[in-house]
């Protein structure tokens, strides 16, 4: 590497390896080096394109597949009796909705309650070690949740709706209460100042002026945890799987129909028409969770975007 | 700080707000209390009877009070390894693709596609590896490798019809690589734009570049960040079972079916007939809580050294 | 005063820099005639032989612009050879912008357009297949804030040297490096240290002994001391006056009295008619300062404008 023509030509006090007269371009083992580079810039562009084929692969089997089977019967009817063709996902529609509904109505309060306790009363301490507890919970394998519904309100009795919300519940809790926290922390301190020198309590501040300024990111942390309970199914299998396709919803007392079991259950049966309906149900919560979640980035596009102004 | 002095309809509305608040937060820690006692004393009866021999028993054998969960830790920790192997370095290279080298609106489109490959529900994912993944498998990519690598006991004769543990773990791959890649690309959008200029005006190419200052500052963040997936991986059970054949042996060939934790608690939980195979099958979900516990909070402690190391800075 | 080769007009005849003749730097040097200031100031020309100086950089008509927005334009200049150019001016007037076109800093960055020519010994700095890992190689940068990676002290120094593939005699390049950058006394027992543990100043001093260690032959400094104390600041602009006896220095400064004190030439950027950053007035140092020729640079340099 090292020329000594240009050290003569240039005298001392210039590095020995470089000729600054020498053209701008890559030669000796730079050209080496750029390969290299090169090489390992495809990789992550292959691992990439790898990622988005896998995504377009399987949504597109699922709406090829999906697709010529939905139907306004199919959305709305009961399903098939057992050997008979027709019939639809309807009550496992209705099911799901309600299941999450409920699983929403007792996660985002409780989600947000702990956010706030959090960002405006508790210590460091104990901000860290909630905030442990919450990446525990979210951590926890889901059909552990799904066992521990179990053991506490399904053995001894019988599986209900009520338990799957309560799973379900539990899987949202951490999601909603840490994209809560999130945007609580987005609130500028100068509004808390703000809020706390008016001389009111701090309920008021809190739920007047902080809270609100708040929402729209809470707002889009729970969409995306319906998101992601829509599709759970391991704690429903567990507390919510055994059921007739009866439209009578009994919350408390027995399992009613849902997606993500009626998907799993087909799919594990041996007849191929089954396969048919799994994948026209897999369209439809593919769809929902799909929108949910365009909807969630949106809000939280635009309130990012407003906080920036 | 002085504060004026409240009404009393205001200091009742503070001291309620403040329990209120107090009150769920406590809920939340008696909520993973709660799961632990309720999954431990679940597995009671199964702990009686095999006690840690359960560990390593490889005998699953309700009609004969047999319960062992060695065949299921193997599967369970081959899948996920596997997965891990691959999902980890993928992962983070689509965080580098995205963070580093992306144009801005080809990010702005592929980083919520990646993400939302997270948001498809695992039932679904697994439905369509055992219809349209398997298949291909045994069909094309099993033989291919065999006749390539087949010197590694890994990669057997295909055998089944597709369910196997080399597709529970492509499965399982395809499920960690967007939390890997979203979480990656995060950290690098963190490292200083001066440490990278910092690097390209002394001449480094990309890689160079990369290597030598993206990775290394980053490093236990990803460590961490693998190591949650990897608990993902662990603790995944509709997908598995889906795809992994209900295996009842240990092979050394991942085209052989297998079984996981996860997956034989999904599998079996409904039918379970007596109260031994309930507990027992409790007994794997206490397993699987300590494993998602422990990789949390690994992940936890390094994340924490991390952040500690960047405090120091 | 500039004077072409007369062989060589970079206008009418753009570099190709991918010709391989070797003897480019001899064909395509530029050169400028160096009067010294005295002679001006004191009325009386003595006659000395003008001391023919050689142009690093031969700026042409330079604008740069980020989308719609021009942040600096009309910039003409030559950089000499092994002196200091100091870039001075009020903030917002494209000096740092100006500086890292002359590395190519700014590549990369979406909607940056670099219109004009800047030459560098001759050879068309935008032209096609100019590699720019070879231009920041050559052209090394050392930045406002202390960016130290955060590795050891000899691995920062090390770091480049190892990429280009100069491994022999690592350790002792890596001391050259320190002791050029005046560190190594307060380093050498602890080169194994992580670097975020020195101080800021000497956190400079090792950015800059980085980027001497590949022996670059230009070094761009972009405000050093702008973010240090006063003694750190002395001490990086002593070894600043030292390192010009090897390299070429650019420097950018908001502090007129660090450029009177070390430049050789100094640069006043402003905002023309329209309002946008641009060269006003460059010249020797001392004459910059005590008899600047536009009023702008008199009202600046006077602090009646700041």
């Amino acid at each position: 590497m090292t020329t000594m023509t240009s050290d003569l030509a240039h005298g001392e006090g210039l590095p020995p390896e470089l000729d600054p007269a020498r053209p701008l371009v890559a030669s000796g083992n730079l050209r080496r080096r750029h390969v290299v580079s090169t090489f390992f810039s495809s990789l992550a562009v292959l691992a990439t394109a790898f990622a988005v084929a896998v995504m377009v692969i399987v949504l597109w089997t699922v709406v090829s597949r999906g697709g010529s089977v939905i139907s306004w019967d199919f959305l709305t009817k009961a399903p098939p009796l057992f050997g008979c063709a027709g019939g639809g996902i309807g009550r496992a529609i209705a099911g799901t909705g309600l299941i999450v509904a409920i699983a929403t109505a007792i996660a985002m309060p409780l989600g947000i309650l702990i956010a706030l306790y959090t960002s405006e009363f508790a210590s460091p301490r104990a901000r860290s070690f909630i905030r442990l507890v919450l990446d525990l919970l979210n951590g926890l394998p889901s059909i552990v949740i799904g066992i521990f519904a179990f053991g506490l309100l399904v053995a001894g009795h019988h599986q209900s709706a009520f338990a799957g919300s309560f799973a379900l519940s539990i899987i949202m809790l951490p999601l909603i209460a840490r994209a809560s926290q999130e945007s609580l922390a987005q609130v500028p301190n100068g509004l808390r100042e703000a809020a706390n020198a008016l001389g009111v309590g701090r309920r008021q501040s809190v739920l007047g002026v902080i809270l609100p300024s708040a929402m729209s990111g809470i707002l889009t942390g729970t969409i995306l945890a319906v998101a992601r309970a829509a599709g759970e199914t391991a704690p429903l299998l567990i507390v919510s799987s055994i059921y007739k396709g009866s439209y009578s919803f009994d919350f408390f007392g027995s399992a009613i129909p849902n997606i993500p079991v009626e998907i799993f259950r087909l799919s594990e049966s041996a007849d191929p028409a089954g396969y048919e309906r799994a994948w026209g149900a897999a369209l439809v919560l593919v769809i929902f969770i799909l929108a949910t979640s365009v909807l969630g980035r949106m809000l939280f596009a635009r309130s990012k975007a407003k906080a920036s102004r | 700080m002085a504060r004026p002095r409240l009404r009393i309809s205001d200091r009742v509305g503070d001291r309620l707000l403040l329990s209120a608040t107090g009150l769920a937060s406590a809920i939340a820690v008696l909520l993973l209390v709660l799961i632990a006692w309720q999954v431990f004393k679940g597995s009671g009866t199964a702990f009686h009877k095999f006690g840690f021999g359960f560990l390593t028993g490889t005998t699953w054998k309700p009609n004969f009070n047999q319960y062992g969960a060695g065949t299921l830790l193997f599967g369970t920790f081959v899948t996920g390894v596997f997965a891990l192997f691959l999902a980890a370095p993928i992962g983070i290279a689509i965080g580098l693709y995205l963070s580093l080298m992306a144009p801005p609106r080809v990010r702005a489109i592929i980083g919520p596609v990646v993400e939302m490959l997270a948001a498809i529900p695992s039932v679904i994912i697994g439905f369509w590896g055992i219809l349209v993944l398997a298949p291909f498998l045994v069909k094309h990519a099993e033989p291919q490798l065999h006749s390539t690598v087949g010197f590694i006991p890994l990669f057997g004769l295909p055998q089944t019809n597709g369910a196997s543990m080399f597709a529970a773990g492509l499965i399982l791959t395809i499920m960690v690589i967007p939390i890997v890649a979203s979480i990656s690309r995060d950290l690098f959008d963190t490292v200083p734009r001066e440490l990278q200029e910092g690097a390209s005006a002394l001449g480094a190419t990309r890689w160079e570049m990369i290597r030598g200052v993206m990775l290394p500052t980053t490093a236990s963040g990803l460590a961490a960040t693998s190591f949650l997936g990897l608990g993902r991986a662990l603790g995944e059970a509709i997908a598995v079972t889906q795809v992994i054949g209900a295996g009842t042996k240990i092979n050394t060939s991942l085209y052989e079916t297998g079984d996981t934790l996860a997956s034989r608690l999904a599998n079996q939980f409904q039918n379970a007939t007596d109260q031994l195979q309930t507990s027992s099958l409790f007994y794997l979900g206490a397993l699987l809580l300590i494993i998602g516990l422990g990789s949390n909070l690994l992940a936890q402690w390094i994340g924490r050294r991390f952040a500690v190391q960047k405090a120091h800075a | 005063m500039t004077i072409l080769d007369p062989e060589f007009d970079p206008i009418m005849e753009p570099s190709r820099p991918a010709a391989p003749a070797r003897s480019a730097g001899e064909r395509y040097r530029i050169q400028t005639v160096d009067r010294p200031a005295r002679t001006a100031s004191h009325g009386q020309p003595t006659p000395t032989t003008p001391v023919v100086r050689e142009s690093v950089f031969k700026v042409e008509q330079l604008a740069i612009s980020y989308g719609s927005k021009t942040a600096v334009q009309g910039v003409t200049m030559g950089i000499d050879r092994n002196r200091i150019t100091a870039i001075i001016g009020p903030s917002g007037c494209g000096k740092t912008t100006f500086l890292r076109s002359l590395n190519r800093m700014h590549d990369g960055i979406p909607g940056l357009r670099v219109d004009g020519h800047i030459y560098y010994h001759g050879h068309d700095l935008y032209g096609s297949g100019v590699d720019r890992v070879e231009v920041r190689r050559r052209i090394g940068m050392v930045f406002q804030k202390p960016n130290p990676f955060p590795k050891s002290i000899y691995d920062n120094v090390a770091w480049a040297p190892r990429n280009l593939g100069l491994r022999s005699g690592l350790d002792d390049r890596v001391e050259k490096a320190l002791r050029g950058a005046a560190l190594w006394d307060e380093v050498k027992d602890r080169l194994k240290d992580s670097a975020l543990g020195l101080s800021g100043g000497q956190q400079q001093r090792l950015c800059i002994a980085r980027a001497i260690a590949i022996e670059p032959d230009v070094l761009l400094l972009d405000e050093p001391a702008s973010a240090l104390d006063p003694i750190a600041t002395a001490s990086i602009e002593e070894l600043v006056r030292t390192l010009k006896a090897k390299f070429t220095i650019v420097i950018v400064t908001h502090n007129m009295q660090q450029a009177a004190r070390l430049a050789d030439r100094t640069a006043f950027f402003g905002l023309d008619n329209e309002r946008i950053g641009t060269l006003i007035e460059y010249d020797e140092t001392d004459k910059i300062f005590t008899n600047p020729a536009d009023t702008r640079t008199e009202d600046y340099v006077t602090g009646r404008f700041v």
